[in-house]
């Protein structure tokens, strides 16, 4: 058996599911009016602070509102330690936390016919997977089947994160959403 | 299964996104407080047939603590709200009044 | 004899033949029979033997509410038991068998209860089986348990080889059932934009309209359904499924929903079921109606049949139920089913109706077409044992004496009409009582309703009392339409025309005859399924039982796994009677999901195997499992509870590990255990009222170990927390508390103390800590490059950030041995390579992974506590010796006033002390040692109990800690400790520090 949130895994399909591999990300605790979060990020690399539920991009980074005074960072998993420090030391004058958190998840992606991969979805979360519920973009922290996930819609592809110790778990629980055998013809 | 709208994320979250905790603006007593003010915090609950104000957290969501308003016979739901507050809004208590005529807050025991 | 009808059949191909076997026998049916219609056309009318009794007994209906034709289906893995006929869809190879029967079902043995019928009333087991009292456990309850029970279990090894899903969907309108009334509600409802999903339980759409005939906007009720079907396919927002039961609504407009995938189709790769879980704004139940029996004496030998069922296996199967098919009424719709078999050619020798001027314009077309009408008479009796062979009529108003004989095969009866307020029901919609049908339906001035108060459930059609084709499409619209406004769509729909129905009133006939003898009224029978009859009912109201509640109980009429729907409404009519009151008065019992039997599967979901449940694996995890890892579960994550090499007993390993760790070298996978960071001006504070120490006081760099207890008093957690720097804490808690423990930091955080500026993160998984132990600890680890570890750079219960193996790490110099110990934190992606490193450097040290029991031995002999094992909820610090950890000079902290009550600052609370066996016995874990006398109950009294129990490799002998009355001023006195097989197993007490006292180990 090997490490899916290390090592990454496939299981293809005409809804494909990938575990991607070590991600880049950074866990922000701060008030999300504090102006020294805002400037901290803008400096961090161009990223702004997103609204409730929603995401920020800017190049290959990107900020996801996780709650009111809690953001997730994601960058590439190799400088996510030098910059969870240069984030802690931008803020160092604030009332605020900053912590280099990669290796605490796993992160999954689920690419094919986009109807298809919502239904995957839709198997898992009571959250309404349907487009203008889930718009591309929005950031949904749920419930799936059994664990605590966050999924967001980017490019048509599905994202899942979860905490890393259910990697096997969430990956079986997408791979047999996704099965093809089983199309549900909903969305 | 109830829904519950998170005033935090905004989200209309299903009962199973959510963990209860019981009844809301409980007053702890801690040393110094008298034995029947203390048994009163830690045992005491109203568990009214009616309105009850309670807390739920946002569990498998934004993670957030929060009050709502709910009849416990009907499951109506008159409102939800911060955690960081002492005692209801009134916006809610006046909603409570108009739907529940003869309702006071006074008279939860 | 039933048979097939040469042409004809809506629903079935006859271009394709379906083989299947009924107890052996070979049979064939064709696509679109379910197996009812498909064994009917066989003749195979007898199905199975009634609960307890054994009669004989055949099908009764044509959908879901068949209580009778229950069969096992299939075989191995796939065998399952009580399936109903009615709702099985042929398919090629099906393979059913009767139940509840021996040896067969024609000759069974069981219908001896028959003839005890005297004896074995309602409630016998009540007042039977109680002398001579011995007998019940040896005699009566073995007996019982083989003859109870309706089908067969699957066998013990069986597997379930399917799978099953859920789907979530939320939508704006959800309309349950595809009739007539449903197909308009989902079409007006679709006119507005919003989200329409329908769904209907059966295979096909249209409900009873395209048997019972009429027309809808100008079309046959059939070409109508069609056409309006294909206008819904083709909206987008409209959903249909078919296949799909409405099986219970619930709160918020949450509704459950179970679709059959692929029964039809075994083999097929789809899942088997598919439960949906549905959210929507607006619920429409239009679930039509459920015809009554007719209660008169043999109504349940095979042949009798409801009269709608007659005639859709008629009009839908072409299966003819009989020859000669006697109609027994109390309304004018049951002469529907003489005219349709009429018009196939079928002989109906009469219609008996129960009403003295007998009924309208059907029974005048009836008489027209030359069948025989009797009015005011009833059935006294059916004749015949295995199958109906005649009638004996009388007269309805009489005693039941036999006026005339009629000879056929088959009855169709009806009693009636109930509207399905099952869903309805569910969620608090209430009931009532209409006069001039005789049935009980939805009362629309108290709906269901949702979270704002307002109504969430509309009945539509049938289910909402409309018998006639014009009000039940009426209804539909206007009844969709305002369901519509109350979520803020709007629609402008008009009802299409529709056939008026021109019936004459019903009777209500809850007795054939009226005033039916006792030997009669013992054979008229209310719940098939259950096997309770009029006598029953009326011997219940006799003996007391006259709530409706207590009644249904008492005879379990209504308690089988139709949940009544033939039997409800006939029983609680005999329970009034029996009373006097009137059937509003006694009320119904409670209806509750699911509507009708879903399988166990589906409510699982993806939740079988692998999926089960979310197990937990550390970063190592693969490591451990290739290595001999025998498994513990601790909550949901897999530690290693010991490693065990070829030929290897547990007992072996965990003394090889303890051997090695305290010898030379062991490692620990210790990555589950809690990491919580705790930052911000007010984090000391905040850390002073979590643990019961002082550790606001801690310096960075420092380490401390912690006790936290509840606002009740009692210990809850334990670890080691770090002083990061002059802002950070991070703390570490046992594995079940990690997540525990962060949750009840937020919740005082943003619930008590939101003004306290702390942010907490819960770490846990970023990091692979692994537990480096053993005098060569240190060794290996400056082997590997590790700087600054030095005895005097990093003393004990002190932390620094280095390097080990050129992998970045923080290494906590903390011990749960008493040996020399370091914890190494690294992030979890490179935890497998420093395990590796660790192992390879550590191969001359003789480097010993360790799991979870060595772990408790080596601390257990240290006299270390571990929460869960000496503490269980009613532990408190104090009771475990752990006076120090507890500040004195903290005014408040969570725990503190509790600790102040009587019962917890009291010298008689047991104490922790070790325990010593004389004998050299392990003590079992949880044994009470006993003290002398008993107490008030007659118990032996108990002055204390076994904690933590292990054989100790370093000491040789076992070893073992406890809770004991004033424990610490007993030093050495022996006490006893009672074994479950009554013996007595004497213990020394001593002190908790068994290995190397001084702490001498750790001093290097």
């Amino acid at each position: 058996m090997s490490d899916i949130a290390r090592d990454g895994a496939r299981a293809a399909g005409s809804v494909t599911v990938d575990s991607l591999g070590p991600q880049g990300m950074i866990s922000v605790r701060a008030k999300m009016d504090d102006p020294a979060l805002a400037s901290a990020l803008t400096e961090l690399g161009g990223l702004s602070v997103p609204g409730p539920l929603s995401m920020s991009r800017s190049g290959e980074m990107a900020v996801l509102w996780m709650g009111p005074d809690e953001v997730m960072v994601l960058c590439a998993y190799n400088a996510a330690q030098l910059l969870s420090e240069k984030l802690s030391a931008s803020l160092s004058g604030a009332h605020a936390l900053a912590a280099n958190v990669s290796d605490a998840r796993a992160m999954f992606r689920l690419t094919g016919p986009e109807n298809e991969v919502r239904e995957a979805l839709a198997k898992l979360t009571p959250a309404d997977c349907a487009p203008d519920a889930l718009p591309e973009g929005r950031v949904r922290r749920t419930r799936l089947a059994q664990v605590a996930g966050a999924i967001w819609i980017e490019e048509g592809a599905a994202n899942v994160i979860a905490f890393r110790s259910g990697a096997d778990y969430v990956f079986g629980l997408l791979k047999t959403a996704a099965a093809d055998s089983a199309r549900v013809g909903y969305f | 299964m109830l829904i519950l709208e998170c005033p935090y994320c905004g989200v209309k979250a299903d009962e199973t996104e959510l963990h209860p905790g019981g009844e809301a603006h409980l007053t702890r007593f801690g040393p110094g407080s008298s034995d029947d003010a203390f048994e009163s915090y830690l045992f005491m609950r109203a568990n009214p047939k009616g309105v009850h104000f309670e807390r739920w957290r946002h569990a498998h969501g934004c993670g957030k603590w929060f009050h709502a308003a709910r009849c416990t016979v009907t499951l109506e739901v008159f409102g939800t709200y911060s955690a960081q507050t002492t005692e209801p809004p009134s916006d809610i208590i006046e909603k409570i009044a108009a739907r529940r005529p003869g309702w006071a807050k006074e008279s939860q025991a | 004899m039933s048979t097939r009808l040469a042409k004809g059949g809506r629903l079935i191909d006859r271009a394709t033949t379906h083989r299947f076997t009924f107890n052996g026998r070979q049979m064939q049916g064709y696509a679109g029979d379910t197996l009812a219609s498909a064994l009917l056309a066989g003749d195979q009318m007898l199905v199975g033997r009634s609960f307890k009794y054994h009669r004989p007994r055949g099908i009764v209906a044509s959908g879901a509410e068949e209580p009778n034709a229950l069969v096992g289906l299939g075989s191995g893995n796939t065998f399952e038991p009580n399936q109903r006929v009615t709702v099985t869809e042929l398919f090629d190879g099906l393979e059913a068998q009767s139940q509840n029967h021996w040896p067969s079902l024609e000759f069974d043995v069981g219908a001896i209860n028959a003839k005890l019928s005297r004896f074995l009333p309602a409630g016998f087991y009540y007042k039977t089986f109680i002398h001579p009292r011995p007998f019940w456990k040896h005699v009566y309850e073995p007996f019982i348990r083989k003859s109870a029970g309706l089908g067969k279990a699957p066998d013990k090894e069986a597997r379930d080889p399917d799978t099953y899903e859920h789907f979530y969907a939320h939508v704006d309108v959800l309309v349950i059932g595809g009739g007539v009334a449903g197909l308009q509600a989902a079409k007006v409802a679709a006119q507005s934009g919003g989200k329409v999903l329908l769904i209907e339980q059966n295979a096909h759409w249209g409900g009873r309209a395209p048997v019972d005939g009429g027309t809808v906007d100008g079309a046959e009720a059939d070409a109508w359904v069609s056409a309006t079907l294909e206008e819904l396919e083709g909206m987008a927002n409209v959903t249909l499924r078919a296949r799909t039961m409405g099986a219970g609504l619930y709160d918020h407009g949450y509704a459950t929903a179970y679709e059959r995938v692929s029964d039809h189709a075994p083999g097929s790769d789809a899942p088997r079921h598919r439960l949906w879980r549905i959210r929507a704004g607006q619920i429409v139940t239009a679930t039509g109606a459920i015809e009554r029996p007719l209660s008169f004496a043999g109504n349940d030998i095979p042949g009798v049949m409801l009269a709608s069922a007659a005639r859709d296996f008629a009009v839908n199967y072409a299966v003819s139920p009989g020859d000669r098919t006697v109609v027994v009424t109390n309304n004018d719709d049951a002469y529907r089913t003489a005219l349709a078999l009429k018009s196939l050619g079928l002989s109906v020798p009469a219609v008996i109706d129960a009403r003295a001027n007998g009924g309208g314009a059907l029974m005048a077309e009836a008489e027209a077409q030359g069948i025989r009408v009797l009015k005011g008479k009833g059935i006294a009796k059916v004749q015949g044992g295995a199958r109906v062979t005649g009638v004996e009529i009388c007269a309805q108003a009489g005693e039941g004496a036999t006026q005339e004989t009629i000879a056929c095969d088959a009855v169709a009866m009806s009693g009636g009409w109930s509207p399905v307020v099952h869903l309805w029901s569910h969620i608090g919609g209430k009931l009532t009582w209409d006069e001039t049908e005789n049935f009980f339906r939805p009362d629309p001035e108290r709906a269901p309703i949702t979270h704002d108060g307002s109504a969430i459930v509309t009945a539509v059609g049938a289910a909402n009392g409309h018998l006639g084709l014009s009000e039940i499409v009426s209804d539909a619209t206007s009844g969709t339409t305002s369901a519509l406004k109350r979520i803020g769509l709007s629609v402008d729909a008009a009802a299409p025309e529709a056939s008026p129905r021109d019936e004459a009133p019903m009777e209500p006939v809850w007795l054939m005859p009226q005033g039916a003898k006792r030997a009669l009224r013992a054979k008229a029978w209310l719940d098939f399924q259950n096997d309770v009859k009029v006598t029953d009912v009326q011997l219940a109201a006799q003996e007391g039982y006259v709530s409706v509640e207590h009644t249904k109980r008492y005879t379990t009429l209504g308690m089988a796994t139709d949940q009544g729907k033939l039997s409800n409404i006939n029983g609680l009519a005999i329970l009034s009677q029996a009373l006097g009151e009137g059937i509003p008065q006694v009320g119904t019992t409670t209806f509750r999901p699911p509507y009708t039997p879903i399988s166990l599967a589906s409510i699982a979901g993806e939740a079988k195997g692998e999926l089960f449940q979310p197990i937990r694996r550390t970063a190592l995890h693969s490591w451990h499992e290739e290595n001999g890892a025998e498994w513990e579960p601790v909550g949901h994550w897999r530690r290693p509870f010991a490693y065990r090499k070829p030929g290897e007993s547990t007992h072996d390993a965990v003394t090889r590990e303890c051997v090695a760790t305290r010898e030379s070298l062991g490692l620990l996978d210790a990555s589950t255990l809690g990491k919580i960071l705790v930052k911000g001006p007010d984090a000391g504070r905040f850390m002073d009222m979590l643990y019961t120490n002082m550790m606001s006081s801690l310096k960075p760099g420092f380490c401390r170990y912690g006790l936290m207890c509840s606002e009740n008093g009692f210990l809850m957690d334990d670890g080691v927390v770090a002083r990061i720097d002059e802002d950070t804490f991070l703390c570490h808690t046992t594995t079940g508390g990690a997540e525990r423990i962060h949750a009840h930091m937020e919740e005082w955080l943003q619930t008590e103390w939101w003004d306290w500026k702390v942010w907490v993160l819960n770490v846990t998984e970023q990091y692979t800590q692994i537990g480096v132990v053993g005098p060569k600890s240190r060794a290996v680890l400056e082997k590997l490059g590790t700087e600054g570890i030095g005895k005097d750079d990093l003393p004990f219960m002190r932390w620094i950030d280095g390097n080990v193996g050129g992998i970045p790490a923080r290494i906590f110099r903390i011990s749960f041995s008493g040996e020399l110990s370091f914890e190494i934190a690294v992030a979890a992606n490179r935890g497998r390579e420093l395990w590796g490193k660790l192992i390879e450097a550590g191969q001359e040290f003789n480097v010993t992974p360790y799991g979870t029991e060595a772990m408790h031995v080596l601390r257990a002999e240290k006299g270390f506590i571990m929460i869960g094992e000496e503490t269980d909820g009613t532990i408190i610090p104090q009771d475990l010796g752990l006076h120090w950890a507890i500040s004195k000079k903290k005014e408040d902290y969570i725990g503190k006033r509790a600790q102040e009550r009587s019962f917890m600052d009291n010298p008689e609370r047991w104490q922790l002390v070790g325990l010593e066996t004389t004998d050299g016995s392990k003590l079992p874990d949880g044994a009470y040692a006993v003290a002398p006398g008993n107490n008030a109950n007659g118990q032996v009294n108990t002055q204390g109990r076994v904690t933590s129990s292990y054989h100790s490799a370093a000491l040789g002998r076992p070893i073992a800690m406890g809770l004991v009355h004033n424990g610490p001023d007993r030093m050495g006195e022996v006490i006893e400790f009672a074994m479950t097989d009554g013996s007595r197993v004497p213990a020394k007490i001593t002190g908790t520090i068994f290995f190397d006292p001084e702490g001498e180990k750790q001093n290097v």
